[in-house]
């Protein structure tokens, strides 16, 4: 018996030892050696492809199986309810009067009891569809990506389709996500341990170009640990020492994905655990900019230290979220105005997320940091696409909030994305009253200014 | 019948709802998804607060009568069905519409969108807005962008206008029959998508 069992033993022994050594020369060769040099196989495009084909067949099966039964197939991307006229307060209640009386308009008229039927409708009409709720919850999608997070069709789901979901199931699970975290922890690793050496160097030339090296090499590394594959257009525009590079916020993500391209120094507050460990190593080998959570209120302390790292030319650019929060991609909301105040260049960039491979919005009322990066490591990958803008300086005449709404447009122009007014605050707080102090302004201008006409004549 | 989707299921007494409002289940499903989506900690019933996070509600100078058009008879949830019956109120009134064996008999739908606007003016729902209920009204729309007198002059004709039976106050007839040719059926009717 004993002799049966110890050749077995010796045999899966071999087998495990030899599959590890495989497997880590294979990781070693595609994947963090081409991240120390910045070289790229292409396997993450091909596999690009091929997913995109896969996702086509998907949804065609489920668009039959739905005709076959004969149902309406629940269609998410017809995102709209109603269809909003953009018609003005004045064009309207115009409207409205002139099918209630057959006086001449402009003789006329004053407050008729019809008017409010215009503010109801508006209001209503809000109710069911308004720009911003929406902004906070995932996009939706036209085809189907094989994840269960996206699918609101279940039933029509045929035998092939759902086997080809289990093997994705298999495969996003089984080999991608434990790829990814060993990867991860590799890149975080990595970061940590070198910049504390290069922190160790005295400051100087060799100092700085380590750890250019050294940042750009372990965030190419976590790029590929979410299999992130990454366009960037217009590379000639890229940040310069000096500058505030600022960009629309979509998840903890575009951190990485900005960072893998060029050098920044960081804003942000220092946590603890984890996140305070890479933080602190971080800014031994180039200075970055941490604050503690009592600075963060103290608008003006931020400002100075923003704007001394700013006029000391052979600091890094900074890289700043001027939302505040994270938008889901679909939208870019108000800009705050404190990045836009200290004068320096500021270097716009636009990041748009491919949404078909996985959705990279972290909704953080519904999920954690752990669980946001579980479900980003088991998507299938994340594509975007980053422009790099023509830098923008404040022009004369020109004040922070101006000058903030030009990049804000700028960005959501190359984006593709809907430019809005509203504050990103706003998912947790109340609409300020100037919005409707204009509605007010608006109607008494129609109502009270007839009555000065009228009184001159 | 025989067709059943997980998600309609979500939606409690989804065809009575189908047949009481006429809203098609595309349209409910999509409802349903934005009562969920305002309500956002998942309790089931919609309160005050989820309809001041609207920011066009909240823009809107009559936003907060629009709210307590939700909230009848005192109370401070509101419902999916309560939700889709206030919101049928804005359907376009459906002309061939001829439904063997529903529940209730539903009332003109001009009449209908009429009682809504009058209870935005009518606030402690006796049947008549007076004219400390217009002169409310008024301000809520004007804001502080005119004078205590502009404000009372404009009340004062638009009664004068409308009281036939002159008891200074308008009474849900009076404001039916000054309102006659207004075409509140495309004024009062939202442009639902297919």
């Amino acid at each position: 018996m004993e002799l049966f069992f110890n050749p077995f033993d010796n045999l899966v022994c071999i087998l495990l030892g030899i599959s590890f050594t495989v497997w880590f020369t294979l990781l070693l060769v595609f994947i963090i050696v081409p991240a120390i040099f910045g070289v790229s196989f292409g396997i993450r495009r091909l596999y690009m492809k091929t997913l995109l084909k896969v996702f086509e067949w998907a949804t065609l099966r489920i668009e039959r199986g739905a005709k076959e039964k004969n149902h309406l197939l629940y269609k998410p991307y017809s995102n709209a309810i109603i269809a909003k006229e953009p018609t003005s307060l004045e064009e309207e209640i115009k409207e409205i009067r002139r099918s209630g009386s057959n006086k001449d308009l402009d003789s006329a008229t004053e407050f008729e009891l019809s008017d409010i039927f215009y503010f109801a409708r508006r209001g209503v009409e809000s109710i069911m569809d308004d720009e911003v709720t929406k902004r906070f919850s995932a996009e939706e999608l036209e085809s189907w990506n094989l994840l269960t997070r996206s699918n609101y069709n279940f039933h029509y789901i045929s035998l092939r389709l759902t086997v080809l979901w289990g093997l994705g199931l298999l495969i996003r699970y089984g080999f991608l996500l434990p790829l990814r975290v060993t990867l991860a922890f590799t890149g975080v690793g990595l970061l940590v341990f070198l910049t504390s050496v290069v922190g160790l160097l005295p400051n100087g030339r060799m100092k700085n170009f380590l750890s250019e090296k050294v940042h750009l090499m372990c965030y190419r590394i976590c790029v590929r640990a979410l299999t992130a594959i990454i366009t960037y257009h217009d590379s000639e525009n890229k940040p310069k020492n000096g500058g505030i590079c600022v960009a629309n916020h979509t998840s903890p993500i575009d951190v990485i994905i900005l960072a893998s391209d060029g050098c920044y120094a960081m804003v942000g507050q220092i946590h603890g655990g984890l996140m305070g460990v890479i933080q602190r190593s971080m800014v031994k080998a180039c200075p970055h900019i941490w604050f503690e959570r009592s600075e963060v209120k103290d608008r003006h302390l931020v400002a100075k230290r923003l704007s001394d790292h700013v006029e000391d030319k052979s600091k890094l650019p900074i890289l700043i979220f001027p939302e505040g929060t994270c938008i889901n991609n679909t939208s870019v909301m108000m800009f705050k105005k404190g990045s836009f105040e200290i004068g320096a260049t500021v270097y716009p960039v636009a990041i748009k997320y491919d949404p078909r491979f996985g959705d990279a919005f972290w909704n953080s009322s519904k999920f954690g940091m752990v669980s946001y990066l579980l479900r980003m490591m088991s998507s299938w990958a994340i594509v975007c696409s980053v422009w790099y803008l023509p830098p923008m300086s404040r022009e004369e005449g020109e004040d922070a909030v101006q000058f903030a709404n030009r990049v804000k447009a700028a960005i959501a122009r190359q984006g593709g994305l809907v430019d809005l007014l509203w504050d990103g605050g706003l998912k947790r707080a109340k609409v300020k009253d100037t919005f409707k102090e204009e509605q007010q302004k608006l109607y008494s201008k129609m109502l009270v200014g007839t009555q000065e006409d009228r009184s001159r004549s | 019948m025989g067709s059943s989707s997980s998600s309609r299921n979500k939606i409690p007494n989804a065809q009575e709802l189908m047949d009481q409002t006429g809203f098609s289940s595309a349209h409910l499903l999509r409802l349903y998804d934005r009562f969920e989506c305002l309500d956002r900690d998942n309790k089931g019933y919609l309160s005050p607060d989820d309809f001041e996070a609207v920011g066009g509600l909240a823009m809107n100078p009559i936003g907060g009568r629009i709210i307590d058009a939700f909230f009848s008879s005192g109370q401070d949830t509101v419902d999916f069905s309560s939700f889709v019956w206030i919101l049928a109120h804005f359907r376009p009134t459906d002309r061939n519409r001829n439904k063997e064996g529903t529940q209730q008999e539903l009332p003109d739908s001009r009449t209908r969108k009429l009682k809504f606007a009058f209870q935005l003016y009518d606030l402690d729902r006796d049947g008549k807005i007076s004219r400390e209920e217009l002169l409310q009204v008024l301000r809520a729309m004007l804001g502080l962008q005119v004078t205590e007198e502009q404000l009372q002059s404009i009340a004062e004709r638009a009664i004068q206008e409308v009281d036939l039976d002159k008891d200074d106050a308008i009474s849900f007839d009076e404001f039916k029959k000054s309102l006659e040719k207004v075409d509140i059926d495309t004024k009062m009717s939202i442009g639902f998508l297919k």
